[in-house]
C-alpha cells in the first residue's frame, strides 16, 4: 500500500534530516517504527502527511488508492487525508472556537465528500460518534470542547485516536501516541487502536520505547538512525532494542 | 464600466458605474450648505439645522486621538453632492429609474425590480448622495410602517424629522457629526409605530460611485412603544487610488418596549496592499434606549475601508433597558480600524453586552475600544464585555483599549479578552484531517466569530462568512 523509496527531505533550505529512506508497508500489517530522540521518526511522517516546512530532495513515495500506486509526493495534505492517510500528531495542536464535533463531522464530510460519497447528517454522526467514544473509552464530554483546548497531554493523545477511529484512514501513522498516557489509558488506547486494524488498512507506529508495542504487536519493526533505516526485524528487534539500546543497534548494523 | 482587471481581484466590487452626475463644486461654505438644503427641497427648520452645525464645524479642529495615521484631510477638494443626472426630476417609481441604476444594483446583488427583489427584505438603495428606490414600500405601509429615503421623510413627514433629528447625536457632538449634519446626502428614514413588529427585514445599500465625492448619509430609526425592527445596511464602492470619505450619522430611538436590532455588513474598498486608496470611513451611530423595558442591538461585520472609526454605541435611559453591541472587524493589507462601543447607563437595572472579535492580518492595525459608563443613579447596572484578537501573520497589530467609568457601588461589570493567531500548524493540522485551506480557515474563522454571525440574520451571516474567507484566504494563501 506504501512504497518508500530513497527518500530525503529537509526543512526548508536546513540541513538533510531525512538521508534515503526505503520502507514498504502492505495492507493488513502493522509496523512499528523506533528510532532516538532526533532521528527523524517525527520528520518521516510530516513529510507523508504533507507538512509544507518540509522540503523533498530526492525519492519516491507510491501510495496505493484504488489499487493504483499514486505519486503521494504530489498531493498537498488534504488531499493525502482523503486518500486514506492519518497522521496521529505527537503534538496535536489547539483549535479554540471550533468544537470536536463540529471539526470531526466537517473532517469527515470533506473525505466523503472526496470518495464520492454523501456527507452525513448530524444525527447519524452522532452515533457514530458514540460508538468510536466507547471504543476508546473516551467520554463525551469532550465532544463539545474545542479542539484540544486545554486538554491534558494524554487527553490530547487520546483525541488523536479518535479521530482515527471516527475518520477511519486507510493507513494510519501514530507519531509517539504512547508518551503522555498513564499506563490504563496506555491499555485502553492499544486495544482500541488494534480493533480499528483490519486486512484492509495499515499502521505504523512511531515510538522511541517499548510501551505501547507490549499491547500490540508489530508485524514488523524499523530502526531509525541519523535519518536512515539501520535495521529491520520481527517484534524480537523491538525487545532487543529495549533491553540493549541504539548503540547496540548502530555497532550491528 | 472600467477596466478593472489589474486591481485586486478579492473586491469584485470596484466596478465603477458609467452615469452623467451632476456634482457641485468642490469645497465647503455656507453657500454649498444652503444649495444641498435648497436641492432637497427642505423645510426651513432642516436649512437651520444643517447652518447651525455648520457654524460650529468650521470653528473646530478634526480630532486625532484614533489609534489610526492618515495624513490631513482637505476639507476643501471633496465634492459635497454628487448625484446622477437621471435622478434630478425624483423618478415617481423604480420603473422610472435609469437602467443603469438599477443594473449597478443587480450587480451588487440587490435586484430593486419588483419581479426580483428579495421577498422578505424591504431595500433603499442609496447612489451616491441619492436614493434611487425603495421596495416593498406600500405593504409597509399598510402596517403604519414608514420605510423611505431621508429626503422624501423630509417632504412627507417633516414633524417626525423635526421631532427626532439630531435627538441622539446633537449636531454639536463632534467634529464629524457637525460635517455631517451640515452636509448630509441621503440616507434611510424608519418609523415603526407603536405595538408593530415590523414583519420583513428593512435594509439600506449604500453604493459610493463619483470620485472625489464624499459621501455624508443620514440614517434615522424610531420605534415607538412596543415596536420592533430588524434593520441591515449594507456598503461598497469602486477601487481607485485615492481616499474617499463617507462620513454618516446614524441615530436610534426606542421607546417603551421597543427593540431595534441594527446590523452593518460593510465592505468599502480597502485600499490597495500597498495602502494606496480606500475608503475612510468615520461614522457616529448611536442609539438611545428612551423607554422602560427596550433594547438597541448592534451588529457589525466591518471587513472592508482604508480606515474604520466608529463606536456604535446605546444610550441606557430607560429602567430595564438592554444595549447589545456584536462586532467582527477584519482588517488586511494596511488597513487601519479603531472600532468598539460605548455603554451609557443611566437608567436602573440596564444591562448592556459587549462582545468584539478583531482579525488582523498582513500589516493592518485592529483596535478595540469601548467605554462601560455607569451614573451613580444606575442601580442594579450590568455589563459583560469579551473582546477577542485573532491574528494572522506578523506584520500586523492588535490593540484593545477598554475604559469603565463607574459612578455605582452596585454595578457588575465582567471583562475578558484574549489575543490567538492562526498558525501554519493550524491549519496544516485541519488540512491533514482532510479540509482543504479554504474549508480550514472557514473552519476557524467561524468558530472565532460564531457569536457574532448568530445575531445577524441568516442571509447576511451566510454574506458575511463568505466575504470573511474571502479576504483571508488572501492573506493565509
Ligand atoms: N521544523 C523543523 N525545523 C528545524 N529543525 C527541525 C524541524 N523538524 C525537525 N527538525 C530537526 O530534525 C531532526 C529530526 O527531528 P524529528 O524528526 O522531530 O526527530 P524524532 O521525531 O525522531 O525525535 C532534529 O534534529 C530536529 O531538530
Ligand atoms: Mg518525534
Amino acid at each position: 500500500m506504501l512504497k518508500i523509496r530513497d527518500l530525503k527531505a529537509r526543512v526548508v533550505d536546513g540541513p538533510e534530516i531525512l538521508k534515503g529512506i526505503d520502507l514498504d508497508v502492505k495492507a493488513g500489517e502493522i509496523h512499528a517504527l523506533m528510532g532516538p530522540n532526533g532521528s527523524g521518526k517525527s520528520t518521516l511522517s510530516r513529510v507523508l502527511a504533507g507538512h509544507p516546512d518540509y522540503e523533498v530532495t530526492g525519492g519516491t513515495v507510491e501510495f496505493e488508492v484504488d489499487r493504483e500506486p499514486q505519486n503521494l509526493l504530489a498531493m498537498e495534505a488534504h488531499e493525502r487525508a482523503c486518500a486514506g492517510v492519518f497522521l496521529a500528531f505527537q503534538y496535536p495542536v489547539e483549535v479554540a472556537g471550533v468544537s470536536n464535533t463540529v471539526f470531526l463531522r466537517a473532517a469527515f464530510n470533506a473525505i466523503c465528500k472526496a470518495q464520492g460519497a454523501a456527507p452525513i447528517d448530524a444525527f447519524d454522526f452522532r452515533e457514530l460518534l458514540a460508538e468510536k467514544l466507547e471504543l476508546i473509552g473516551m467520554d463525551a464530554s469532550y465532544l463539545e470542547r474545542p479542539v484540544n483546548l486545554d486538554f491534558s497531554g494524554g487527553e490530547k493523545k487520546r483525541n488523536e485516536i479518535l479521530q482515527m477511529a471516527v475518520l477511519a484512514p486507510r493507513l494510519a501513522i501514530l507519531d509517539e501516541t504512547d508518551s503522555g498516557l498513564d499506563v490504563d489509558s496506555l491499555r485502553i488506547v492499544s486495544e482500541g487502536v488494534k480493533k480499528l486494524s483490519t486486512p484492509d488498512n495499515a499502521t505504523l507506529m512511531i515510538t522511541h520505547y517499548q510501551r505501547m508495542l507490549q499491547h500490540i504487536t508489530p508485524d514488523i519493526v524499523h530502526v531509525l538512525m541519523d535519518g536512515r533505516i539501520v535495521k529491520t526485524g520481527d517484534h524480537t528487534l523491538a525487545e532487543a532494542v529495549e533491553t540493549r539500546g541504539y548503540d547496540w543497534v548502530r555497532e550491528a548494523a | 464600466m472600467d477596466a478593472i482587471a489589474d486591481r485586486p481581484k478579492t473586491y469584485k466590487y470596484g466596478f465603477v458605474t458609467d452615469v452623467e452626475t451632476e456634482k457641485f463644486p468642490k469645497g465647503l461654505s455656507e453657500e454649498v450648505v444652503r444649495a444641498i438644503s435648497a436641492r432637497k427641497n427642505e423645510p426651513d427648520f432642516l436649512l437651520e439645522f444643517r447652518l447651525n452645525a455648520f457654524r460650529w464645524w468650521k470653528e473646530q479642529e478634526p480630532p486625532r486621538w484614533a489609534h489610526v495615521e492618515f495624513p490631513p484631510i482637505d476639507f476643501q477638494d471633496i465634492h459635497y453632492y454628487a448625484a446622477p443626472k437621471s435622478m434630478e426630476d425624483a423618478p415617481q417609481s423604480l420603473d422610472d429609474v435609469d437602467p443603469e441604476l438599477l443594473r449597478t444594483f443587480d450587480r451588487l446583488g440587490i435586484p430593486l425590480h419588483e419581479r426580483e427583489q428579495l421577498a422578505d427584505v424591504a431595500v433603499d438603495a442609496v447612489f451616491d448622495s441619492v436614493s434611487v428606490g425603495t421596495t416593498h414600500q406600500d405593504i409597509l405601509a399598510e402596517m403604519g410602517v414608514i420605510f423611505c429615503s431621508f429626503s422624501e421623510a423630509a417632504q412627507k413627514h417633516p414633524e417626525l424629522i423635526k421631532k427626532y433629528l439630531g435627538t441622539v447625536v446633537p449636531p454639536r457632538d463632534n467634529f464629524y457629526a457637525a460635517l455631517n449634519s451640515a452636509v448630509f446626502s441621503d440616507g434611510s428614514f424608519v418609523f415603526v409605530p407603536k405595538g408593530v413588529q415590523c414583519p420583513i427585514d428593512l435594509s439600506t445599500y449604500f453604493r459610493i460611485n463619483a470620485s472625489k465625492t464624499g459621501q455624508f448619509e443620514r440614517t434615522l430609526i424610531v420605534c415607538e412603544e412596543g415596536a420592533s425592527v430588524s434593520y441591515v445596511e449594507g456598503c461598497t464602492a469602486p477601487v481607485r487610488d485615492e481616499n474617499q470619505l463617507h462620513a454618516a450619522i446614524v441615530e436610534l430611538v426606542a421607546l417603551d418596549d421597543a427593540s431595534i436590532k441594527y446590523s452593518t455588513v460593510q465592505n468599502w474598498y480597502g485600499g490597495d496592499e500597498q495602502g494606496r486608496g480606500g475608503i475612510y470611513n468615520f461614522v457616529v451611530k448611536r442609539g438611545r434606549c428612551e423607554g422602560a423595558r427596550s433594547k438597541i442591538s448592534w451588529t457589525q461585520v466591518e471587513a472592508g475601508s482604508a480606515i474604520t472609526w466608529k463606536y456604535p454605541s446605546v444610550i441606557l435611559k430607560g429602567d430595564d433597558s438592554v444595549g447589545e453591541f456584536y462586532s467582527v472587524a477584519l482588517t488586511n493589507n494596511r488597513m487601519q480600524a479603531d472600532t468598539g462601543t460605548k455603554m451609557v447607563h443611566i437608567g436602573k437595572n440596564t444591562s448592556s453586552t459587549i462582545i468584539s472579535k478583531g482579525i488582523s492580518c498582513d500589516q493592518s492595525k485592529n483596535s478595540y475600544r469601548g467605554l462601560v459608563k455607569v451614573t451613580p443613579g444606575a442601580s442594579g447596572a450590568r455589563n459583560y464585555s469579551q473582546c477577542d484578537s485573532m491574528l494572522v501573520g506578523d506584520g500586523c497589530e492588535a490593540n484593545t483599549f477598554p475604559y469603565l467609568e463607574i459612578h455605582n457601588q452596585g454595578a457588575v461589570i465582567e471583562h475578558e479578552a484574549t489575543t490567538s493567531r492562526i498558525s501554519d500548524e493550524q491549519l496544516f493540522y485541519l488540512q491533514s484531517r482532510g479540509l482543504d485551506s479554504e474549508a480550514a480557515i472557514s473552519l476557524l474563522v467561524n468558530g472565532f466569530c460564531k457569536e457574532v454571525f448568530r445575531t445577524l440574520p441568516l442571509e447576511f451571516s451566510v454574506e458575511a462568512v463568505k466575504l470573511l474567507e474571502m479576504k483571508l484566504e488572501d492573506s493565509v494563501g
